[in-house]
């Protein structure tokens, strides 16, 4: 399965774990070289999204652990500091504040969660 | 058309985003600013020295400007202005053409004339490059000095001391501090509070001459007198930034004001003035408020030009209530209307608490109908109604005197105040919002929180001292419309907590998605995840972390610990009854020492290690297990503590051995998960060391037993807990307290603690002893058995998830570097531990 497909022009396809190390229905935090990204496997909804790991709130490495669920149909993670939720599909901040985090393009082959790390089109 | 606008601060900002709102077709909007940053707040300049940064200041996210079509130039000032060309020139060389122009160039600082003053080590407290050089220069201060006893000057003089030196002085030109602001009784009354603070106050003092080879040393004074310093702030005032004005001759007037009709047009008709440099009716601004009006009535009249038809609907500036309210160094100050009105035809009430540091004063008119001004030092929870009831015109109570009184608990406040208001009481003077559309935007706007009041009408966005009345009015207005929506958890689940507990109890729910499956909708969020947990561990009292709850779980759950700034955890084991043996005090010392953790006792009797790595949680606590401790559930919306003094055993009052009934009820409520945490103590006595009664069930000895009191809270609402039964003994007091924690976890909302909920019930505490000790519902045997079971099935969490490996590889900050710690993490040392880093 693939997102945000389009999006990617050249993609830099990052081999970050196995389906089964990430827990269901929650996020893991993946390293990529000096970067921290957050990997959410939406099991409910079997759809894979990865973000920023960083609120960009108080800059604290934690949306990796913060609750996942839905606003009307759209969905999203509360970080667990001060519970500011954002879209896991755009990265939009849902709490009424300007800021927004980056996404990144998940695919899944032969058990293996994939980030797209390569350059995206805006 | 060309609009051209001079000037990136707050007001030229806002005209900006004014301009844009109206939507007008063929405008081409260039922008010019001096400074190198994109508009920020400056009202709020001193929360840089709190930690604020640059970003955090901004007023618009970066690529507003970009995507709204204007072109901002930074850093690039205007030099001169052609009128006649309608030309103007800047620093970097551009010439172009405007239709209109519009200065918004503010003002700067007022630096008086004093010798000396060009030396290093003073400083201008105007800008984000003032504050950058203050903080690079306090750094090796110790001393510091501030110009200035008004609004701007005691902002200096906080930032000074948030920047650690705390030594710092005020000189003030006039007899009082805040001359406009505050007559002489409310001034000193700010003194008084502000010297008891740390600050130095020097009124009546005039600075003659700044001593000092290169940088300051010493400043001297009219009187003869002086004071050694290290760095001197100036923060006397504002000067209007009306050069262009003047040089291109526009009519110009007091310290270079630019003179502005009612539509803010200047002498030329193609150019207008807001904000601090425009000078209306002789008058400077130096307010945002009044700013925000002009750059709305400059916007208008740009629209009525482009479109005819709107010419007729067009707003006139015709000044603006200069009221404040502000927290100087933690202390409230605000004045409105008249301040000082005084004589035949007013009748001063006046309120004066020494010891409070309180001073409050209202005009009225002498018939004892209007309100006319007033002043408040110390406390100005009053300021929002009074001003408003100043604003509207609105008749006064036959008692004034009433609306300084502090609120009693007698007549608590039913919102009538707010209702009372007419619609165009302007709720939030930041941005100039009206009650009337705060209620559309909840009534036909569909706006049902706070948050989407904020987005929709941008009220409470400035310095957010409106928001509980934007809160009151939103509940009202709901109510109002018939819309007091039943009591639902979140938009997953159409039940109330209490329909939930029942339901997931009748079909025997045990795992979150179960629940969502059977009884909700949609994907669940971060509001029902957790209160969904709450009740099946309420019920079952399984391990929480697992059969795929883990991350149903609020993250201090999911984690067992509590998360802290920073992103590691704290660790608390619980020491029941807050007693323990050296060698456990001996095994908590090697395990913080061992693992590098800041330690503290916390207010429950127990000890609170910080700074865990989520990788050493494990480890941590498998030493602790070894050495005989178990999870205290700290983390938890749980059992807390329950805190002892050492009644009988040492204390020679004592009357029962209240440790030891303190640890068998720990012991038997632990882990025990609920609505909310749960607090309690037990005190040997009616000296009451063990503060029972500021507790959820607090327990007092008698020379017969025990006196149960219930619902109790400290936290930002304290409340004392209630009488509930007198002279029990120990089985009976388990009891009831059995009883009284199954009703309230069986009936409560979520995230109430014991007091609100007791505050909310129909009957108060004379219904809940009913059922509690008559068995008014006939509940009691049930509910005993229901604790017993909850109580057999208690487990020790921690011990469960280390020796479980599927839960244990959740403890690693990397899924694809296990044991590798987020380098991200900082700390800084305080009295030889270690501390979070500031964010």
């Amino acid at each position: 399965m693939m997102l945000h497909e389009a999006n990617v022009k050249k993609s830099n396809w990052f081999a970050a774990c196995r389906v089964e190390d990430v827990a269901e229905n929650g996020g893991v935090c993946v390293k990529y070289e000096d970067t921290q990204i957050a990997l959410f496997y939406f099991t409910r909804r079997n759809e894979w999204y990865a973000t920023q790991n960083e609120c960009p709130h108080k800059k604290q490495m934690a949306l990796s652990r913060g609750m996942i669920g839905t606003k009307s149909d759209e969905p999203k993670v509360a970080c667990p500091f001060h519970k500011k939720t954002f879209s896991l599909a755009t990265g939009e901040c849902l709490s009424g504040d300007e800021c927004a985090i980056k996404t990144y393009p998940v695919k899944v082959e032969h058990g293996i969660v994939f980030i797209g790390v390569g350059e995206t089109i805006e | 058309m060309r609009i051209l606008i001079i000037g990136n601060g707050m007001v030229g900002h806002k005209f900006c985003e004014k301009l844009i709102s109206k939507k007008l077709p063929g405008l081409e909007i260039t922008v010019f600013g001096e400074e190198q940053y994109a508009a920020y707040d400056r009202v709020h300049l001193s929360r840089f020295f709190e930690g604020k940064t640059v970003d955090d200041l901004t007023l618009a996210p970066a690529g507003w400007y970009k995507e709204n079509g204007i072109n901002l130039h930074l850093g690039d000032p205007v030099q001169a202005i052609n009128r006649t060309a309608k030309l103007v020139h800047t620093f970097k060389g551009f010439v172009i053409h405007y239709d209109i122009l519009v200065l918004a160039t503010g003002s700067s600082a007022f630096v008086p004339r004093i010798e000396g003053v060009e030396k290093e080590g003073v400083f201008l407290y105007r800008t984000i490059e003032d504050l950058h050089l203050i903080q690079a220069y306090a750094a090796k201060a110790k001393t510091g000095a501030v110009i200035g006893g008004g609004l701007l000057g005691l902002e200096a003089a906080k930032a000074l001391l948030d920047l650690g030196i705390a030594d710092t002085h005020v000189i003030e030109f006039a007899r009082r501090l805040m001359p406009r602001q505050l007559d002489e009784t409310g001034s000193q009354m700010l003194m008084t509070t502000l010297t008891s603070l740390g600050l130095t106050i020097h009124t009546d003092t005039n600075t003659t001459k700044i001593i000092g080879k290169k940088a300051i040393t010493e400043m001297q004074f009219a009187d003869g007198s002086s004071l050694k310093t290290d760095m001197l702030v100036i923060s006397a005032g504002i000067k209007p930034r009306g050069e262009l004005a003047l040089e291109c001759g526009l009519e110009t007037g007091m310290n270079g004001g630019i003179v502005v009709n009612n539509s803010m047009q200047t002498s030329d008709e193609s150019i207008y003035a807001i904000g601090e440099c425009a000078l209306y009716n002789e008058m400077i601004y130096g307010l945002v408020a009044p700013g925000y009006e002009m750059a709305e009535v400059a916007a208008q009249e740009i629209c009525a030009m482009v479109d005819k038809a709107q010419s007729s609907a067009r707003k006139q500036f015709t000044g603006f209530d200069m009221s404040t309210k502000l927290k100087l160094v933690g202390t409230d100050v605000a004045s409105f209307g008249d301040p000082f009105a005084s004589g035949d035809d007013v009748r001063n009430i006046v309120l004066q608490d020494t010891v409070k540091g309180i001073y409050k004063r209202i005009n009225v008119s002498a018939d004892g109908k209007y309100l006319l001004g007033g002043i408040l030092v110390g406390d100005a929870s009053q300021y929002n109604l009074l001003l408003q009831t100043f604003k509207n015109k609105i008749f006064l109570p036959p008692h004034p005197e009433d609306l300084i009184l502090p609120a009693r608990e007698a007549k608590k406040d039913n919102g009538a105040g707010i209702v009372a208001l007419p619609d165009d009481a302007l709720i939030c003077s930041c941005e100039s919002v009206s009650k009337l559309t705060i209620c559309q935007s909840v009534s036909e706007g569909g706006c049902e929180t706070v948050d989407a009041i904020k987005k929709c009408t941008k009220a409470g966005t400035g310095c957010g001292g409106c928001l509980p009345m934007i809160k009151d009015l939103m509940v009202h207005t709901m109510k109002q419309h018939g819309k007091y929506v039943r009591n639902v958890l979140c938009e997953h689940f159409q039940y109330s907590r209490q329909e939930l507990f029942d339901l997931i109890k009748i079909h025997e729910l045990k795992t979150y998605n179960d629940v969502l499956d059977q009884l909700g909708n949609g994907d669940g969020c971060e509001i029902c995840k957790p209160a969904v947990s709450s009740i099946i561990a309420s019920l079952w009292n399984e391990m929480v972390l697992a059969k795929g709850n883990d991350t149903a779980q609020d993250s201090n759950d999911r984690f067992l610990a509590n998360i802290q700034k920073g992103g590691t955890y704290s660790v608390v084991p619980r020491i029941p009854g807050g007693e323990i043996t050296p060698e456990k005090l001996i095994v908590i010392g090697q395990v913080a020492q061992k693992y590098g953790l800041y330690t503290k006792i916390t207010g429950g009797q127990r000890i609170d290690m910080f700074g865990a790595h989520l990788s050493d949680l494990p480890f941590i606590w498998g030493e602790l297990i070894e050495a005989g401790f178990e999870s205290g559930h700290a983390y938890g919306k749980a059992l807390r503590t329950v805190k002892s003094c050492v009644g009988t055993t040492w204390c020679r009052f004592g009357l029962q051995d209240s440790v030891s009934f303190a640890i068998q009820v720990e012991e038997r409520y632990r882990g025990l998960r609920a609505p909310h945490k749960i607090k309690s103590a037990v005190s040997g006595c009616i000296r009451e060391c063990a503060e029972a009664q500021s507790k959820d069930f607090g327990i007092i000895a008698t020379e017969k037993g025990w006196n149960l009191y219930v619902c109790g809270n400290g936290g930002s609402k304290p409340q004392h807990a209630l009488l509930l039964a007198t002279d029990i003994n120990s089985e009976t007091c388990i009891k009831y307290i059995d009883r009284f924690l199954m009703f309230y976890i069986r009936t409560a909302d979520p995230l109430t603690r014991t007091a609100t909920w007791l505050n909310k019930m129909e009957g108060g505490i004379d219904y809940l002893r009913n059922v509690v000790v008559n068995d008014s519902l006939g509940m009691a045997e049930q509910w005993e058995q229901e604790m017993q079971q909850l109580v057999n099935a208690y487990q020790c969490e921690w011990k469960t998830a280390i020796n479980n490996p599927e839960i244990r590889k959740r403890f690693n900050h990397f899924i694809n570097a296990p044991g590798e710690k987020d380098p991200t993490v900082q700390f800084n040392q305080l009295r030889e531990q270690k501390k979070a880093a500031n964010w």
